[in-house]
């Protein structure tokens, strides 16, 4: 992963300096909240409920074991022992006070960690595939990428002030993992009929109040253009997005306004003036500098299958279920991917304690890995384990209450912070998730149920993502009172597409009978091995919403 | 208001008048785009240095074929939350090659300064209570710079092929 | 027309982000302790007298909510009030509601 030289170094340093003076005048009174609030916000510093929130950044998902010992220490000292992963891929402290926030900042910059631009009108964490760097199918690792746009975003002097917020995900093969399509600029890497790895780029994703897909707008931008061509996206957005309406001021509001071919006339204008002066190649010495930190470990030379691990699939049940959703094939042979899960029944989802954090790092070193990585789906991944490593794995995550088998599953839900937490949020999202999980919990069932992704928000700000759910339900107030929404066919995967509302909403005591009730109707209509997805759609929502209606 | 260039307080010379309002003899004025439209001629023919004010909503385009006969350009933050001027600003020097005054005026803070320096704001009409050495603070905050802009300096990666 | 819901005042202390509610000149850190005001011009002034404390940065954003008395237990009648008086339901370990909170 990249490690940061003097200059990184530095930038992080001068911010930590400059919020600290900040918060500094903040507190003599210097500044109003008025204009605090979009300074603190550059840093990630929310107030919410309870307490302020503090979002670090997890650039494109990787930690190190220094980082996560780090997370864990500032969840011990300055938090109440736990933090959350977000759909973004980043970490949330709920419970930190301001005042201690620029030691928290400088502890941070000691292992190259950082909140800067976690929130605010400009461009935030850029994510990627939590596969990356040893999923099969992958063209090039999109980290490399990511580090590229991570750096050329950061302090951008042009854009720090947007309509609105900005996010990018990146994705390195033809699979998405990283749902770009659901971000204002979402990249594919891909290789043309040369044979020469370059970027489609797709504008105008976001979910929200309005949801949309994003648009392909760069059909292939080569590696050295890629700077030039997000500079001129960005400056459109900047220019022409709309400040009169915070709801209709994303860049996903603009681009469906013009219109693909028009956004792309625009931008193309942009993009060929800003190529022109030549200011933004990237030096190719720059490039192979980057690309080198993302290099593959040194693999060892192993056999496809191991005693250990085919033994220890046929005596122990729980290992067998395991692997049969949480390991995932990996490029090297003798090598797989493992699904560590945030979502433990009767836990928050996402969710994760300081001594789960210090578990993690310590197999992170017993076991040596280099790095692990965080997923939008709330879940962390060790990418490079052998084979013959798994067992051992699997008993040290399940003493730590990680080894839940059920990546990918009814059980495994993504869900915001919601009412509990969060300022903005209208109900809350935590209790139904885990209500849910409570009902479904029989493994047997969830099998039968195979993969099946359920996402819960606490209000339409979506940060449960729930317009991307098989299962989308959204929390709404009516009258004071939680009710629940349920969509149906969202999908965040390449084959992008928005959940359907199916009618009324349902009370929090009645939602998880909602829920067994689509999920009845999905095993009454399913064939031949179809996901709930693919019966949706393959049959439209009509059916469901006449079951879950019937007697209302 | 007090206006700062070049990290000290600077007499106007120019006087900002507003539309309806008769243009004051003998001083440079600054006047609105859609008094510049309207009276271009007798601005442009005035003899004195001229400066136009844009809304944010407004782009530098508007002025492209008058910018070498215009002394000074001042932008318009309605609220420091509206970041169009920067986009200006860069336009206007870039683009539209623009060597004259460009002034930011509005409502900005202190901790926008040194975005506003690098993208080619020259002057700022400040609060009464502004000091300079707050200025020079802002131009010290950041040591180093990830990005090209108009004010040339050497980015990070530049620093990095150097060694 | 029926009698205009009980008040109280809450803001967020801005040092430590602390849920705090006002008592006739001091802000406290329990709900049981803020004071309830049945007269809306009574509400108004005492958010206004409040206000100075957001002036001085004591506390960020004052404001009113509704609450109800019922046998003298002071019950906000929005679920999100209630969760600010006592932290989040789902981990009844933190928050107000711990038996550890200071």
């Amino acid at each position: 992963m990249y490690r940061y030289d003097e200059f990184d170094a530095q930038m992080v340093k001068d911010r930590v300096d400059q919020f600290r003076f900040q918060v500094e005048r903040r507190l003599k009174g210097e500044l109003t909240e008025d204009e605090f609030k979009p300074l603190r916000l550059k840093n990630g510093l929310y107030l919410q409920l309870h307490s302020y929130m503090l979002r670090i950044a997890v650039p494109y998902g990787t930690l190190s074991q220094k980082q996560m010992r780090m997370l864990a220490h500032i969840a011990r000292k300055y938090d109440k022992g736990y933090g959350h992963f977000t759909t973004r891929t980043n970490m949330q402290f709920h419970w930190p006070k301001l005042v201690d926030v620029p030691a928290i900042l400088a502890d941070l910059a000691t292992v190259e960690m950082h909140c800067i631009q976690t929130s605010g009108n400009c461009v935030r964490n850029v994510t990627a595939d939590h596969f990356a760097g040893a999923a099969a199918d992958e063209i090039e690792d999109p980290r490399v990428l990511s580090e590229i746009v991570r750096q050329w975003s950061t302090f951008h002097p042009e854009f720090n002030y947007l309509p609105r917020k900005f996010k990018v995900g990146i994705t390195g093969s033809a699979t998405d993992r990283a749902a770009v399509k659901f971000h204002d600029i979402g990249i594919e890497i891909v290789k043309n009929d040369q044979g020469e790895v370059g970027y489609r780029v797709y504008v105008g994703g976001g979910m929200g109040r309005t949801p949309y897909v994003a648009l392909l707008i760069g059909e292939f931008v080569s590696k050295e253009d890629i700077l030039a061509y997000l500079e001129a996206v960005l400056r459109v957005y900047n220019e022409f997005g709309r400040r009169d309406n915070l709801w209709k001021a994303r860049v996903k509001i603009l681009t469906n306004a013009l219109g693909a071919e028009e956004m792309r006339r625009q931008v193309e204008v942009e993009f060929r003036e800003i190529k022109a002066s030549g200011v933004l190649q990237l030096p190719e010495k720059e490039m192979a500098r980057i690309e080198k930190y993302f290099a593959p470990p040194d693999f060892e030379t192993l056999p496809d299958s191991d005693p250990e691990f085919e033994a220890a699939c046929a005596r122990d049940k729980d290992f067998a279920d395991w692997v049969k959703t949480n390991i995932h094939p990996h490029r090297q042979t003798g090598y797989a991917i493992a699904t560590v899960s945030l979502k433990a029944p009767g836990m928050t989802p996402g969710d994760i304690s300081a001594v789960q954090m210090d578990g993690l790092a310590q197999i992170m070193d017993d076991f040596g890995h280099a790095e692990i990585r965080v997923s939008h789906e709330q879940n962390m991944v060790l990418p490079h384990v052998r084979k013959k490593d798994l067992p051992r794995l699997f008993a040290r995550l399940k003493a730590l209450d990680l080894g839940t088998a059920n990546a990918g599953l009814v059980t495994d839900i993504i869900c915001c912070p919601g009412l509990d937490y969060c300022d903005l949020a209208n109900a809350r999202s935590i209790p139904i998730a885990m209500a849910i999980q409570e009902r479904f919990a029989d493994l047997r069932r969830q099998h039968d149920l195979g993969e099946l992704k359920i996402k819960i928000s606490g209000c339409i700000n979506a940060c449960g993502h729930h317009h991307a759910g098989h299962i989308g339900i959204l929390g709404v107030d009516k009258k004071g009172v939680e009710l629940y929404q349920i969509l149906l066919g969202g999908s965040g995967a390449e084959d992008a597409s928005i959940g359907e509302i199916l009618g009324h909403a349902f009370g929090a005591h009645e939602i998880v009978d909602a829920v067994e009730n689509v999920v009845g109707t999905y095993v009454d209509l399913r064939k031949d091995g179809e996901r709930l997805l693919d019966t949706v759609r393959r049959t439209g929502v009509a059916p469901f919403k006449e079951r879950l209606y019937a007697d209302r | 208001m007090p206006i700062v260039k070049g990290g000290k307080f600077v007499d106007d010379a120019f006087v900002t008048v507003p539309d309806g309002e008769p243009l004051p003899q003998g001083a440079p004025v600054i006047v609105t785009l859609a008094r510049f439209k309207q009276e271009r001629e007798t601005l442009l023919g005035s003899g004195k240095p001229l400066g136009v004010r844009l809304k944010s909503s407004e782009s530098p385009e508007a002025l492209k074929d008058d910018l070498p006969r215009i002394a000074l350009v001042a932008l318009e933050f309605p609220i420091f939350r509206d970041g169009r001027g920067f986009s200006w600003a860069r336009m206007l020097r870039t683009r539209l090659g623009y060597k004259g005054e460009i002034r930011a005026v509005g409502h900005f803070l202190y901790d926008q300064l040194a975005f506003l320096v690098r993208v080619g704001f020259d002057a700022f009409e400040v609060r009464q209570d502004f000091r300079t050495e707050d200025f020079e603070r802002a131009m010290r905050e950041m040591h180093y710079v990830y990005q090209p802009s108009v004010d040339g300096r050497r980015t990070i990666i530049a620093e990095r092929m150097k060694e | 027309m029926a009698a205009p819901s009980p008040q109280m005042i809450t803001a967020n202390r801005l040092r430590d982000g602390e849920v705090v509610w006002w008592n006739a000149g001091r802000w406290v850190t329990a709900l049981a302790e803020g004071e309830v005001y049945t007269d809306p011009k009574a509400a108004d002034a005492a958010l206004e007298a409040s206000l100075a404390y957001a002036r001085n940065n004591t506390v960020v954003n004052p404001y009113l909510f509704d609450v109800r008395v019922e046998k003298g237990v002071i019950k906000p009648v929005k679920e999100r009030e209630i969760i600010r008086a006592l932290g989040p339901s789902v981990r009844t370990d933190t928050g107000k509601q711990a038996a550890t909170h200071v």
